[in-house]
């Protein structure tokens, strides 16, 4: 396994080649308090490209900063590092990692050739609206995974609308007729929203991987 | 160290450093050590020692004044990850290690919209809230159409990553101070210039070529996420201590729109607002002994 340590401002981000290939990569979004699998995994075997794995900040073998302050946004920022590493890319992300995958699909359309949404750790995410709050102080050491990631990222706001805003992005500007592919058995109530949207498909990981490998442009978009 | 005058202006009696959470923040401290403290909460963008001349009129009349740079503000740490909830859990990091007594907290902008949201998460932590200019109102983005919404967002969100692929090696740009002065004066059109180039020795450092900001480079105005301002506002009803807001009445670039019908309904029970009509967002800059004395009499009648 090849590692790259990418920069994100004062971060070190690990991105592991899992293994090479020609073509388009693959690249694997872990869950909460997950990191990239050290091989890849079966289910990657048919994708012809190589397949990497990225380890979210606080994560794997990437910084664990001191103080928290994580946000879905932060992550996605992550995701978007990784790329401008790789170019265009299809992803894979499991549970919080499908959520960041969904809006790094919307925030760069172009990029990203198709994201299938599965189950994994911090799928929920937290409230979709005002909720009360409660705060407590992790002191440092940390080690990987970050306390203060599992705590901000297993409560970070996931209004059902805020979701289905990424997912329109994704399907006006890239191009794919279905960007975005829903493999994840459970539905919290923003993947239920964004399931409802147009050109998001529902399928297996095989059956979504499969269609990415040969995706084609729309016509009508760039 | 270069240090401008500007009238009433007061270096902190004391500056100390506290580590909350293994990041280092900067704590400036007005009045008797032994006074009641009361906390001073900066907004976004700015630092302590913007309260250089509002912190001494309450520190003459009593009270240890105690405020803080918050992260990657002034001269606390610059971290690599900033956020609302760290920033609300560095706030009681500092407050908590000066007292565990509930004291009056005064909060400007969005310092007073993280205080809003402690209230209401650690009431027992404030004997009064006092608001200026941190109110949060319905986002007028709400009313756009959902076509524009998108591409408001599509564009804030490309701008925001773009920037991220370039914060690691960004720097804040080298002036003199009267260049940063004036910088300053396009967010803060109503304050003096004498006020702007004080604020430069005091909130920027002097490096070989030139003067910059202490603000950490990472951060930038604008962004995007799933919290919506009005949200912040269905906190205010249920707080239980002696709530006391002042809502400036002319708009500028760094204030927030919000009216007072906005937040009149808003208001917890024997709750008061202020609108001052002809003041800008830094009302406590602007009107300094106005305000200074409103919060003193407040302090005063609800004690």
């Amino acid at each position: 396994m090849n590692t790259d340590l990418l920069t994100h401002n004062k971060v070190r981000l690990a991105l592991h080649q899992l293994r090479p290939g020609t073509g388009r990569a693959l690249l694997l979004l872990h869950g909460l308090g997950e990191a990239s699998p050290n091989e890849p995994p079966p289910w990657t075997k048919r994708w012809v490209g190589p397949v990497y794995g990225l380890d979210f900040t606080g994560h794997g073998m990437s910084t664990v900063p001191l103080g928290g302050g994580y946000s879905a946004e932060t992550l996605l920022a992550d995701a978007d590092i990784a790329l401008a590493h790789l170019g265009e890319a299809t992803l894979v992300g499991r549970g919080l990692g499908a959520y960041v995958a969904l809006m790094i699909t919307g925030a760069r359309p172009r990029l990203v050739r198709g994201a299938v949404l599965c189950d994994g750790p911090g799928l929920w995410g937290g409230a979709t609206g005002p909720a009360s709050s409660s705060f407590v102080n992790i002191e440092p050491p940390y080690s990987a995974p970050d306390p203060n990631a599992l705590v901000e990222l297993s409560r970070d706001l996931r209004p059902p609308d805020y979701a289905q805003l990424f997912a329109r992005l994704a399907v006006e500007h890239s191009g794919l007729v279905e960007p975005i592919a829903v493999a994840a058995v459970v539905r919290p109530p923003w993947l239920a929203a964004v399931t409802d949207e147009v050109g998001v498909v529902c399928c297996s990981l095989d059956d979504a991987l499969a269609g990415f490998a040969t995706a084609v442009s729309r016509p009508d978009v760039g | 160290m270069t240090t401008a005058e500007f009238p009433g202006a007061q270096s902190p009696a004391r500056t100390y450093s506290l580590r909350v959470g293994g990041v280092r923040l900067a704590v400036h401290e007005w009045g008797s050590e032994t006074a009641p403290p009361l906390f001073l909460v900066h907004g976004g963008f700015d630092f302590a020692r913007t309260f250089d001349e509002f912190a001494p009129r309450l520190a003459t009349a009593g009270w240890r004044v105690v405020a803080w740079d918050q992260r990657g503000h002034g001269d606390s740490e610059h971290t690599a990850l900033y956020g609302w909830d760290a920033d609300i859990r560095d706030a009681i990091g500092v407050i908590g290690q000066v007292t565990n007594k509930p004291a009056p907290v005064v909060g400007h902008s969005k310092g007073g919209a993280l205080m809003i949201q402690l209230a209401d998460a650690q009431p027992f932590r404030f004997s009064h809230l006092i608001n200026l200019d941190g109110l949060p109102s319905k986002q007028p983005m709400s009313d756009t159409a959902e076509h524009d919404r998108t591409r408001m967002l599509a564009g804030d969100i490309t701008g925001w990553l773009d920037h991220r692929r370039i914060t690691a090696t960004a720097s804040r740009k080298a002036g003199t101070i009267d260049e940063l002065a004036r910088r300053r004066a396009n967010m803060n059109p109503r304050l003096p210039l004498e006020w702007l180039r004080y604020l430069v020795t005091v909130g920027a450092r002097e490096d070989a070529d030139g003067w910059r900001w202490k603000l950490d480079a990472s951060m930038r105005f604008g962004g995007f996420g799933p919290w919506r301002p009005e949200w912040t506002a269905t906190r205010l009803p249920g707080l239980g201590m002696p709530f006391l807001g002042m809502l400036a009445g002319q708009q500028e670039p760094m204030g927030w729109g919000t009216l007072p019908h906005q937040i009149e309904s808003q208001l917890p029970l024997g709750g008061k607002l202020h609108v001052l009509a002809d003041i800008g967002h830094f009302v406590h800059i602007e009107q300094s002994a106005m305000v200074a004395e409103t919060v003193l009499e407040f302090l005063a009648e609800t004690t």
